[in-house]
């Protein structure tokens, strides 16, 4: 496995891809830096970022990179070596190399603004940790899609729409029922609502370390209670890890039974 | 007839030298404060040395006394009652260390208690471990400086409050500090007073808490994680400048609360990290002039029937909600504020943004009737929802708007 890892990993970081992204991240992070001068206030601006475009870019390098290393991967097939870790090596090749370019990008500008002797030090860790997390969970759904659909067209469509559904329509759903069951207690179903899914969970993880003030107003408190706490934080950090588990495990499943 | 003038004004002139100092410590003639206080006729200085008296209901009637403690003498009520009850015009108290002042649901224990007198001063106190602090009632003129007052509130109903004033007029309450009570300062039917320079934190209620006081002044305070800054109820004529606001988070916390409030003045104070910053409930011609509102959960929430408020040249920095609004216009007016959430543009360069700024989110109106909406602050969806709601207003006043925001930050 490791060293199909090794060999895609690579292969993305010689690609001009990689480079797109992380003179990306690079330059978002140099002009918001730039534009604020303010390191708090760029850090919310980045969030909306990192919640938005890291699951888009994630989602769209990993159906990419399936389809295209199609032929690799055949070659690969006949070759004595166990399929699941084929897959498992591409994958990782794709998140690392999408991480680096995320942790590099963004990291650079922030440092040589003077980040380590600041205090939002661990608003933009706590950013960069989601961030890593969205890359892992977004690219393993998009091999998942990619699995399933022998159809490119058809495949992108999907793992599009899977993060326009995530991103977007998911919290028009959850915010109609809750202004639908606004007679009910919702505070127990909002958490639920939440964790299950990653780019909502990445927002309140981001969100309690910045608009903490808001969050804590009258019914705020509820999920300051949970999510403020250790045992909140670990629930909702492996809530994220769980994400990430699933869809490799499918992974694993289903190349084992596919018929190449 | 000369002659007798000249007498009383000699007779007069060698009482006024007679006043005379009596010294308080342990080895001494007199030793204890009761005594001295028995002793001493108005006019006199009692002077308490360095030591621990364990004495409470040390009563001064009728005596201008001034009471100066050396390098702080202790003065231990053992949780008994109050320690010193004061009806006297012209007394002075200064230096003491008074503590351990029994909490009491039938009668309110106080370090200093005073009641019915004139032009007095308490300066330079350290209480600690108290119920009450410094309680004044029906009393006029006095000065209350530079206190330091410490307790450990656990819960309302057991605690005091720091300086309490009932039915006074005409304080100065300068450079006090005030930690852990119930309210810091209290002022019931407190008129004309000044509150100077006080700071007043991590009290269990309310940093400063005006009830039925018109006329007042309280500047350059800073009020800090209190469960609210500062309450001010059915007041009248009170100004309100250059205080920090800092911290006061919490599930009901404010930084400073309005309630029936008219002609009053807000300027160049500043607010900070709190949940909300003012909430505003039935104030009628409040101006908000020059303030600063940075970071603040809501920086302003105006409840019903509030008519004629002005807000004009503050800044509103980084705020998760600028203005949550019930009700109607109501003839209240935003103009000239700076918004960080401005997203406007200036074409004639004359510092005033060319479109109108509509501070109201269709977001704060849907967590105003479904709380548990804020779990969706800042997700794209709810971005969707503003933006739709700014381009064509539906469900925030239309009205309320700043027709000239300000294209930079306002300096005051």
């Amino acid at each position: 496995m490791f060293k199909i890892l090794k060999y895609s990993f690579f292969d993305l970081v010689r690609s001009s891809w990689s480079y797109v992204y992380f003179f990306f991240y690079l330059l978002l992070g140099t002009t918001l830096l730039f534009l604020n001068n303010n390191l708090s206030t760029a850090v919310i601006t980045l969030m909306n970022v990192i919640i938005m475009l890291v699951p888009l870019i994630g989602t769209i390098f990993g159906v990419m990179y399936y389809y295209n290393s199609r032929e690799f991967t055949e070659l690969l097939l006949a070759q004595p070596v166990k399929r699941s870790s084929i897959f498992l090596g591409q994958y990782l090749g794709v998140a690392i190399s999408l991480s680096l370019s995320l942790v590099i990008g963004l990291g650079l500008p922030f440092v040589a603004y003077g980040l380590f002797k600041s205090p939002a030090i661990w608003d933009f860790v706590m950013l960069l940790i989601t961030g890593l997390f969205l890359t892992l969970i977004f690219s393993a759904l998009a091999f998942n899609i990619a699995l399933s659909n022998e159809n490119k067209i058809k495949g992108f469509g999907f793992a599009i729409l899977m993060w326009l559904f995530l991103a977007v329509i998911y919290d028009g759903l959850f915010l109609l029922s809750l202004v639908y069951f606004q007679e009910y207690p919702l505070d127990k179903f909002s958490l639920v609502a939440t964790m299950f899914n990653p780019i909502d969970l990445s927002r309140i993880l981001i969100l309690l370390k910045l608009d903490i003030s808001a969050l804590l107003s009258y019914t705020g408190a509820v999920f300051k209670e949970f999510f403020g706490t250790p045992v909140g934080a670990f629930a909702s950090l492996g809530m994220l890890v769980v994400w990430v588990i699933l869809p490799l495990f499918r992974i694993s499943r289903v190349v084992r039974r596919k018929d190449f | 007839m000369k002659k007798i003038l000249l007498f009383f004004s000699l007779f007069f002139f060698v009482s006024t030298i007679a006043a005379k100092e009596i010294v308080v410590c342990h080895e001494c003639d007199v030793s204890s404060i009761k005594r001295a206080v028995e002793l001493a006729k108005s006019g006199d200085t009692i002077r308490i040395k360095k030591g621990l008296y364990k004495e409470y209901e040390i009563e001064i009637i009728g005596k201008s006394l001034t009471i100066i403690g050396e390098d702080y003498p202790v003065i231990d009520a053992e949780m008994k009652g109050t320690a010193f009850k004061i009806k006297a015009d012209d007394f002075s108290i200064e230096g003491l260390h008074i503590k351990n002042i029994g909490t009491s649901h039938t009668s309110d224990n106080a370090s200093i208690l005073v009641s019915r007198s004139k032009n007095f001063s308490i300066k330079n106190n350290r209480l600690s471990n108290i119920f009450f602090g410094i309680l004044l009632e029906r009393s006029e003129n006095g000065i209350i400086e530079g206190n330091i007052i410490r307790s450990k509130a656990r819960s309302q109903a057991n605690s005091g409050n720091g300086i309490h004033v009932w039915h006074s007029k005409e304080l100065i309450i300068e450079d006090n500090d005030v930690q852990g009570v119930r309210d810091g300062i209290y002022l019931e039917f407190a008129n004309n007073c000044d509150i100077i320079n006080n700071v007043c934190k991590e009290n269990l209620r309310y940093g400063l808490h005006f009830m039925f006081s018109d006329h007042n002044r309280y500047l350059e305070n800073l009020f800090e994680n209190n469960g609210a800054g500062v309450a001010v109820m059915y007041s009248k004529f009170i100004e309100m400048e250059r205080n920090l606001f800092r911290k006061n988070w919490g599930s009901a916390s404010y930084g400073l609360l309005l309630k029936e409030i008219n002609d009053a003045t807000l300027k160049h104070n500043i607010f900070e990290d709190n949940t909300i910053a003012i909430s505003a409930d039935n104030t009628n011609r409040i101006d908000y002039l020059e303030n600063d509102f940075i970071s603040n959960g809501y920086a302003i929430r105006i409840r019903g029937a509030c008519y004629k408020n002005v807000f004009r040249r503050n800044n509103f920095l980084a705020n998760s909600f600028d203005v949550a609004y019930t009700g109607n216009i109501n003839e209240n007016e935003f103009s000239r504020n700076y918004w960080s959430d401005y997203t406007g543009y200036d074409l004639n360069k004359d510092g005033i943004g060319d479109v109108p700024f509509r501070p109201v989110k269709l977001f704060s109106y849907l967590v105003n009737t479904t709380p548990e909406a804020i779990i969706l602050l800042r997700s794209m969806f709810i971005g969707l929802l503003d933006f739709s709601e700014k381009v064509s207003p539906v469900f925030t006043p239309a009205e309320l708007v700043d027709p000239q925001p300000q294209m930079k930050k306002i300096k005051w």
